[in-house]
């Protein structure tokens, strides 16, 4: 097992203007479960294929442990693409088809059988390691794959997507499988995904990519109280935090519609600007107990999900219309074509510059 | 009637039979009329194979922007002329009959007379067969790096191999896992494709081998390592640069003839001198595989596979040489080698033994068997003496390869998608063996 450590690693592509992945510094620990996530096009695979030793790092380095990896060809980095390969051999048994590799490699038969049988006992198919691939159950081959990369004791495995061509229900199923044998075997894992759900169930660490830059590196719960920008913000979290710009009332706070919401005065002093960036999660804003303060919103949707539900609605901010989203009672809850005026929870307030799209300071903005 | 709600297909031309199937059933639930054999899946998605008015296409389930890609992708290798199976539709909007969406497919078409590795032996693979496999593979591999094509699953079980006059000729079939770089791949790329190939490979074999599928003196993981070797050798004959002193240059035409042979032609060779002019550095820039093809067809119209290709040119070479006349050119020499070389021959095979072999597999073959007869006999055997030998000698006593996709090329799938209930695993009649011995 081994650290993973990006260094300034940058990919410019043969006759591209800008770097795929620009001076990425990204440490992983140990055994941590790291996950790269963003949009199509941020630089999340590309910076997987440059740790596999598929891209070329064209400048800046990558190293596993203290090894600089960044010219080693990719069998010789002792990492494991997990998933790549997923063809079980019909004449062999489980244990041959977990070994095989192995016996490739020139390891002992000694030691394939140890290394065989730990990953048997792991992936729980000691029972079936002399049976055929057709007499196991789609489960049990899927992990007889997973068994091949573990015998390998790679120092890290790498996944690219492996959920996406699986539907909702699987993958719920899938991931679950996947974090937990993860954690079982302590093995730095980094995995790519453009899932933000995935990435926030599975990840120790998550770091979130866009246009090749890296945006936060942090824990789930980093990423959703505190995240650094506005586009980090709006990514991370289902439904999206509502974000819209506001003005800064004279002596200080927000103006949130009808109401004024005062602000830290640390925050005050940190924004000379006249409007800052105003980001709620919809969890976070709530219909006002006094009528006629607050934001008003139209309702257009009440999505029920039993307990809980989430209100869509609009309201006109700076004469554009936005659209907001607010969890509401499943059971009690405004309905379509109401006006409901709506107020942000005390210390739920995220503010963004309006250009930079930065955080402004740590503290919520006070009620 | 098959096609329910608003299916949607895309497709350079429909052929209207496709229509008929049975899109509203899921791939596994197809009745056994419409299925031409079950080879289990060499892909990662339900793969079978259907007959289609007088031909055979391949129907891959699978999500709908990866039939789409993969479609793309194939139509883009055969602009390249990268042997590959042909992209004939995607489907996609399929409803079974209460309205439930069912996925995509991606229909592909089997080339003729084009067979999964596992189909070309019949008792043993033997080190020889194998050998060529590899090599023809290798050489697959290293068009389709030279093009930029990162195949992600190099594998035996990914292509599908034509007979080649004594050699074979590999296809890409499975181009999920591809990506095209049109800037060219990186050294890891290439290396990581050379190591997933040679590690499929050797898994292959080595299942064959557990089978008792190949012959005693059998070694897969020497057989494998001959991918690696193989690879670097072709690469560096077709991309390598090549220094050497000025008073050399017949080293370029050297080097070209040397590419012809491997069956390729340079279309761009870069030439750089050094400052003193002493020393000529070259490398080709742009070169295209079918060197023979190519001057066979342009001579007889004859479309083969390269070594095919090489066989019938040296025949009309020797052709030419024996019977040239000093008015006609080599157009008119090759002519008059179809009208009354190759023609005959091929006329000469009985209808219901055509589809055998292809036509030009068939005429090496004939060439090899009248050698053979005359060293025999140590006579010049004729050419019609040699067909009817042939012919009920050997040929009558292979089986139709023109259709075939049985047996099964046997991999299984490790699929992701866990089902309810497929956790009830069959008991294995093998079960009680020390299964350390077999690791």
């Amino acid at each position: 097992m081994a650290t993973v450590t990006f260094d300034n690693a940058t990919r410019l592509y043969p006759g591209g203007t800008r770097p795929a992945v620009d001076k990425l510094n990204l440490d992983v620990a140990d055994g941590e479960f790291l996950v790269l996530v963003g949009p199509s096009g941020c630089g999340k695979s590309t910076s997987l294929r440059m740790l596999a030793g598929l891209e070329e790092v064209n400048s800046g380095a990558i190293l596993i442990g203290d090894r600089n990896v960044t010219d080693v060809p990719p069998k010789d980095r002792d990492i494991a693409m997990v998933f790549q390969n997923y063809a079980l051999y019909p004449h062999m048994t489980v244990a041959e088809n977990m070994g095989f590799a192995l016996k490739i490699a020139g390891i002992g038969k000694d030691e394939r059988a140890t290394r065989v049988l730990e990953a048997a006992k792991l992936l729980d198919l000691e029972p079936y390691l002399n049976r055929k691939p057709k007499a196991l159950s789609g489960g049990q081959r899927q992990r007889v794959a997973m068994g091949r990369a573990i015998v390998r004791q790679p120092q890290v495995f790498l996944m690219d997507e492996p959920l996406s061509n699986l539907d909702a229900k699987l993958r719920v199923q899938t991931r679950t499988q996947i974090a937990s044998l993860q954690r079982r075997l302590g093995v730095t894992t980094v995995y790519v995904t453009h899932d933000q759900t995935e990435a926030l169930t599975m990840g120790d660490r998550i770091a979130v990519l866009k246009d090749g830059l890296l945006q936060q590196v942090g824990t789930p719960r980093d990423l959703y109280e505190k995240p650094n920008n506005v586009f980090v913000a709006g990514f991370i979290g289902s439904p999206a935090m509502n974000l819209f710009t506001a003005d800064v009332a004279e002596g200080g706070g927000v103006r949130f519609g009808t109401a004024v919401i005062g602000i830290d005065r640390a925050l005050a002093s940190a924004t000379k600007a006249k409007q800052i960036t105003v980001g709620v999660r919809p969890e976070d804003i709530v219909v006002s107990e006094v009528q006629g303060e607050g934001l008003p919103v139209t309702v257009d949707l009440v999505e029920e999900l039993g307990a809980d539900g989430y209100l869509y609605g609009h309201s006109e901010v700076e004469g554009r219309r936005t659209d907001i989203v607010a969890r509401v009672d499943g059971r009690s809850h405004p309905n379509m074509g109401d006006t409901v005026y709506l107020m942000p929870a005390p210390n739920h307030i995220h503010a963004f510059d309006v250009e930079s799209g930065e955080r402004l300071l740590d503290t919520a903005i006070a009620h | 009637m098959a096609i329910s709600g608003s299916l949607n297909i895309q497709a350079a031309m429909v052929d209207p039979a496709l229509l008929d199937l049975p899109w509203d059933l899921p791939l596994q639930d197809w009745p056994d009329e419409n299925i031409a054999t079950l080879p289990k899946g060499i892909s990662r998605h339900l793969v079978r194979f259907v007959n289609l008015s007088g031909y055979v296409i391949a129907v891959k389930e699978t999500s709908d922007d990866l039939a789409r890609r993969e479609y793309e992708m194939l139509r883009t290798l055969q602009r390249l002329e990268i042997p590959c199976v042909e992209p004939v539709a995607v489907i996609a909007g399929r409803t079974d009959e209460n309205g439930a969406p069912l996925d995509s497919v991606l229909v592909t078409r089997h080339l003729k007379f084009s067979l999964p590795y596992r189909a070309l032996f019949s008792q043993s693979l033997r080190p020889d067969t194998a050998t060529r496999l590899v090599d023809a593979l290798a050489l697959l591999l290293v068009r389709l790096h030279i093009i930029g094509f990162f195949w992600g699953d190099v594998s035996l079980s990914n292509t599908l191999f034509r007979r080649d006059a004594g050699s074979f000729a590999a296809h890409l079939v499975d181009a999920e896992t591809g990506k095209l770089y049109t800037g060219g791949l990186s050294n890891g790329q290439r290396e990581n494709d050379l190591e997933v190939a040679r590690v499929n490979i050797a898994g292959e074999l080595m299942d064959l081998e557990a089978g008792g599928r190949v012959a005693d003196e059998f070694d897969a993981l020497e057989i494998s390592e001959r991918i690696v070797a193989q690879y670097r050798t072709l690469w560096k004959e077709l991309t390598g640069w090549e220094t050497f002193p000025n008073q050399e240059r017949w080293r370029i035409n050297e080097r070209v003839d040397r590419l012809n042979e491997l069956g390729f032609d340079i279309e761009e060779l870069v030439i750089k001198t050094d400052e003193s002019g002493t020393q000529v550095r070259i490398q080709p820039k742009v070169v295209d595989a079918g060197h023979h093809q190519r001057r066979l067809i342009r001579l007889t119209g004859i479309d083969a596979q390269e070594n095919q290709a090489r066989r019938l040119l040296n025949d009309l070479d020797s052709y030419s040489a024996a019977f040239g006349k000093p008015h006609l050119d080599e157009e008119a020499m090759a002519h008059e080698w179809v009208s009354t070389v190759f023609e005959p021959v091929v006329r000469a095979i009985p209808k219901d033994l055509k589809g055998k072999l292809e036509p030009a597999e068939i005429f090496h073959q004939l060439l090899e068997h009248r050698w053979f007869m005359s060293q025999n006999q140590s006579r010049d055997v004729p050419l019609a003496e040699a067909v009817s030998a042939y012919i009920d000698d050997i040929l009558r006593h292979r089986r139709d390869e023109a259709m075939m996709i049985n047996p099964a090329t046997g991999m299984f799938t490790a699929p992701i998608d866990l089902r309810p209930g497929d956790l009830e695993a069959a008991v294995d009649p093998a079960d009680g063996d020390d299964w350390r011995s077999k690791v």
